[in-house]
């Protein structure tokens, strides 16, 4: 109100004030009616029209892989475009290709366990999204849902709110456009932490998929509703004379600077044997990393560390730049920077995780004391993530496996893209499981089947008791139209009423050939492979 | 608090004193009918007797409860208001009836998405203007430019049909047969002689009654070119909800506009989303002159009726401001709570749930259609709007009784009782959809046996 009217109190009177609810909530909790409507429908759906629309989807965000890339950098200042665009495609059409010969909707007849079992969504996701991995972390919750029939409200963390709400729409659209209900991917427009909290704690979010800072993990865990959250990394690399160390060190160097290592699986701490060390930092410097002098390595801590704590200014930015705000001066071709230290302890800052470029070094006498160096790593934090090491003593490899406390292990390959399953065969996510060590509910990285559940229709053990006949019985449905319908008159709909739903399962002729829960896409997955080693390799060339 | 100033010994100790110093008839009427129904607490679509019986409520009185018994946003926004605001002065220009008006004039409309891609248009049966009437979701009404406010729907509707008389220099009101419209002066006169004679309050001089759905009987009545207004309900409530014919509503509006007459559309009971766009009249295509809303504008929690004119229409409020008023009128309380209710309605995640809920029911009373077929004979519906018919002339009254027995509350039509009133609210989750679906199968199956063992047609009403 203007001060031409005298007001009898202090305040001024805004009307809207008492209207709107600053924090949104009440607007949140109607995407999650509204959810639980579009879950129903979507719970009923065939595997063809799940299919279409996952392809749709998927399709949509790959065609704005760029876009997005460029706006991720632009909002959040983190990481690299390129390598922004790299992720995008490998979490939309990548990752749907990769899971193309699943199967989350059909249901399975075990014969010999007399057991069917019939797939249920999980319903409602929460996909809890961080600001490192905006676009790529919104596709994979997305299209895993989509593969799973699930539907998604996505809260996407405030630094890139704008380009996650787009992504999100655009994958909406487009499994709207194929045939999916409507509301099936829903997105928050303003997060705050009030909102948040109503929607991890409602009764119709089904299941919150956390990826973020510890305490948005730990608030999922808490808030009563069942959570797949995950926990930080700070990835430990140990490299022994064993391994080629050539190719150990540009697969270091390219991964640590892949996307300025805001993939939480990037190297954090190499440790080298005194055997490797000298070849391993010749090969290293050539491939682009710079090893710092113990003054300049002081400078870089200071600046990285001020306080003790990171400093989150420089998650994602390039050396070069880091370099020079800690008045460096370093070759230009610079990609990464190397910093030495002796010993793996609480005090010192460069032991802990680095989400850029800048890569701690630790020398040890013996492979036994580099895994007792990683486990030191992992006591700081990082524990139940994943951990990396370039050798080629089986046993070596065993013995660290068995010793660090993480649940993947990157082996001869870039940890980055590695453990987050683009350059191996675990399953391609942005969400790495980090199970009871790391205080999570899943060990692996995120994938469909941890959104679908199965109602098993177990048959008495008896063999007198027939096991019935249930070959292409499939209880779901193609949508006979938009879902859900335009409310249109009873007196204008035609002669032809809709079909019921539920009218009892039809049979199929057309049977899925794969068992949907045992991933076999290797010519696929190796397309992708190669995709991206090229992109790299003409990165790293230019 | 309340229970100081409300105290009774029993129910029955209760209904005697309805009877003593209420209304006798009415009170005698509901326990001969089944349903002896003293609602005590209520709270989302649930509303208790006064003996702890729950009731899911498909009444809504009529949309008054389209978001829910004491909506939790809309008490809020009241219970705030509470603390700065009263009824008001009538007199001055308000601060919370000129937000109000804005919004319906402005925001409201807008907030309405255009139907996405792929949702299917409309048949566009004979009759229809080009391009316009049955297409779903059409735009919202154009023109409307000027909000009045009443307290009740019966008072907005004689505001509407006073500004009709004004803006056109004629007395003559075309109304349909059966028709209802409330119980004030003109307004009942509009209506069904039904609640018009008793008080004499019928005037059939001045107001032409014609049948629904007879564009030939239109015209007839408007040929004469002394005819202020047709007034129509989209949907004629308490006739049981008969629908429009395709074509009919936008044809009417034709007529009116070749005989110099207004288009009043009474959208107090289709109004509000519960069509699946905030206005039904807009899914017929049609810019009617006048729009009223009622009932579930201002949420159930604080009364408050509004007239949407267009500035022709609307004339008089710039040549006499004073010609009307009303002390309860626009009531500031009542204007909070209609833009906290119409905030709500026109979130696009509640028309999207408006249409699952209205498809939940499509799908799941064929189904019990499909079970009876020859007693349940008819289902009459737009979005949420639906009147179910069944084969006995007091049909619905069987259902009633069933449906309240197993905890369902619903109404007859007051004007054809073969037609029960079915109005699920628009906040409806699908557990509540698919409980309501069982209790009503069961109550429907009933009150079929109850029917054939039946002679007697029932009392009057």
């Amino acid at each position: 109100m203007t001060e031409a009217i005298p007001q009898p109190t202090s305040q001024p009177i805004n009307v809207a004030e008492l209207l709107v609810d600053p924090a949104g909530v009440p607007r949140a909790r109607a995407m999650l009616q509204r959810a639980e409507w579009a879950a129903r429908a979507f719970a009923r759906y065939d595997k063809a029209s799940v299919d279409a629309i996952v392809r749709a989807a998927a399709a949509a965000g790959a065609a704005k892989a760029r876009e997005y890339a460029d706006w991720a950098v632009r909002e959040t200042g983190f990481g690299v475009a390129e390598h922004k665009v790299l992720k995008n495609i490998a979490c939309s059409t990548g990752i749907v290709d990769y899971y193309a010969s699943h199967d989350y909707v059909t249901p399975r007849i075990d014969h010999e366990a007399r057991i069917v079992e019939v797939p249920r969504p999980a319903g409602v996701v929460l996909a809890l999204t961080p600001s490192t991995n905006p676009v790529a972390t919104v596709f994979v919750k997305c299209l895993l849902a989509l593969m799973t029939r699930c539907v998604v409200v996505v809260s996407p963390h405030p630094l890139a709110r704008g380009v996650c709400a787009d992504a999100a729409r655009t994958l909406a659209a487009a499994a709207v456009q194929a045939g999916a209900p409507d509301g099936v991917i829903q997105v928050v427009d303003e997060p705050s932490v009030p909102l948040i909290d109503a929607l991890m704690t409602d009764e119709r979010t089904s299941v919150i998929v956390a990826t973020g800072g510890v305490p948005v993990v730990r608030a999922a865990y808490s808030s009563g509703t069942p959570a797949i959250g995950v926990g930080p990394g700070n990835v430990p690399v140990l490299v022994d004379a064993t391994a080629d160390l050539a190719k150990a060190a540009r697969r270091i160097v390219d991964s640590k600077s892949f996307d300025n290592s805001i993939l939480c699986t990037n190297e954090s701490v190499l440790i080298v044997t005194e055997q490797a060390a000298a070849a391993l930092l010749r090969q290293l410097k050539q491939a682009g990393a710079y090893l710092l002098e113990p003054g300049e390595r002081d400078r870089v801590a200071k600046l990285l560390f001020p306080g003790g704590r990171f400093d989150i200014r420089f998650v994602g930015q390039d050396a070069s730049r880091i370099a020079a705000e800690a008045g460096l001066r370093v070759p230009k071709s610079t990609r990464v920077l190397l910093a030495p230290f002796d010993l793996v302890v609480p005090e010192e800052p460069l032991a802990r995780e680095k989400l850029c470029p800048v890569l701690g070094l630790v020398r040890v006498p013996s492979a036994r004391r580099g895994i007792d160096a990683a486990r030191a790593v992992l006591r700081l934090s990082g524990r139940g993530h994943s951990a990396a090491i370039h050798s080629t003593d089986p046993q070596v490899i065993m013995e660290y496996g068995a010793a660090v406390d993480v649940l993947r292990v990157a082996v001869n390959v870039g940890a980055s893209l590695g453990s987050a399953g683009l350059e191996t065969n675990l399953a391609p996510t942005m969400t790495i499981g980090t199970g009871f060590f790391g205080r999570s509910s899943v060990a692996e990285n995120l994938h469909p089947s941890h959104l679908v559940q199965c109602t098993r229709l177990a048959y008495n053990r008896d063999p007198a008791e027939p096991f019935g006949d249930f070959a292409g019985l499939v209880p779901w449905q193609a949508p006979a139209g938009p879902v859900p319908p335009y409310p249109v008159a009873s007196n204008q709909r035609g002669d032809h009423p809709r079909p019921a739903d539920g009218d009892g399962p039809a049979r199929t002729t057309a049977r899925s050939e794969h068992n949907g829960f045992s991933p076999d896409a290797s010519g696929l997955r190796e397309e992708i492979r190669r995709l991206i080693l090229e992109e790299l390799s003409q990165l790293a060339g230019g | 608090m309340t229970e100081e100033l409300i105290s009774f010994a029993s129910k029955q100790d209760m209904l005697a004193k309805s009877k003593q110093f209420w209304n006798p008839d009415k009170t005698q009427f509901w326990i001969d009918s089944g349903v002896p129904l003293v609602i005590d607490r209520r709270e989302g679509y649930f509303i208790y007797d006064v003996e702890g019986k729950r009731l899911i409520d498909v009444h809504l009185n009529g949309g008054t409860y389209n978001l829910g018994h004491r909506n939790p946003e809309v008490a809020a926004a009241v219970t705030a208001a509470m603390q700065r605001f009263d009824i008001g002065n009538h007199h001055f220009p308000s601060l919370a009836r000129t937000a109000l008006a804005e919004a319906l004039i402005k925001t409201a409309p807008r907030a309405v998405d255009s139907p996405p891609k792929g949702e299917p248009r409309g048949s566009g049966g004979k009759g229809f203007p080009p391009g316009s009437g049955g297409s779903p979701g059409g735009s919202p009404p154009r023109g409307l430019a000027k909000v009045m406010y009443g307290s009740g729907g019966g008072e907005a509707i004689d505001i509407a049909l006073k500004s009709a008389r004004h803006a056109t220099g004629r007395r003559g009101i075309v109304s349909v047969a059966k028709a209802y419209h409330g119980h004030t002066g003109l307004a009942v006169a509009a209506g069904d002689e039904r609640f018009a004679t008793l008080f004499l309050a019928d005037r059939p001089d001045e107001f032409t009654h014609v049948p629904f759905n007879d564009l030939d009987a239109m015209e007839a009545a408007l040929r004469g070119r002394d005819v202020a207004a047709v007034i129509m309900e989209t949907i004629p409530a308490t006739y049981g909800f008969p629908l429009p014919a395709p074509g009919y509503l936008a044809g009417v509006k034709r007529l009116c506009g070749r005989y110099g007459a207004l288009y009043i559309a009474d959208e107090v009971q289709t109004g509000l989303m519960r069509t699946g766009e905030l206005w039904a009249i807009s899914k017929h295509g049609v810019d009617p002159d006048i729009l009223v809303s009622g009932k579930g504008i201002s949420g159930g929690m604080y009364p408050v009726s509004v007239v949407l004119a267009t500035e022709a229409a609307a004339g008089w409020l710039t040549e006499d401001g004073f010609a009307h008023m009303s002390t309860f009128g626009g009531a500031e309380l009542g204007c909070v709570a209609a833009l906290k209710t119409l905030e709500i309605t026109c979130r696009p995640e509640v028309r999207s749930m408006v249409h699952y809920i209205a498809g939940t029911f499509t799908d799941g009373l064929a189904r019990i259609q499909a079970t009876y077929p020859d007693w349940f004979t008819g289902i009459r519906q737009d979005g949420l709007v639906m009147g179910l018919e069944f084969g006995h002339p007091q049909g619905a009254k069987f259902v009633m009784k069933r449906l309240y027995e197993h905890g369902v509350w619903a109404i007859f039509s007051t004007l054809d009782p073969r037609v029960l009133q079915y109005k699920p609210g628009v906040l409806l989750t699908p557990a509540l959809c698919e409980e309501l679906l069982e209790r009503t199968e069961v109550a429907i199956g009933k009150a079929r046996d109850d029917a054939a063992g039946d002679t007697a047609t029932g009392r009057r009403r």
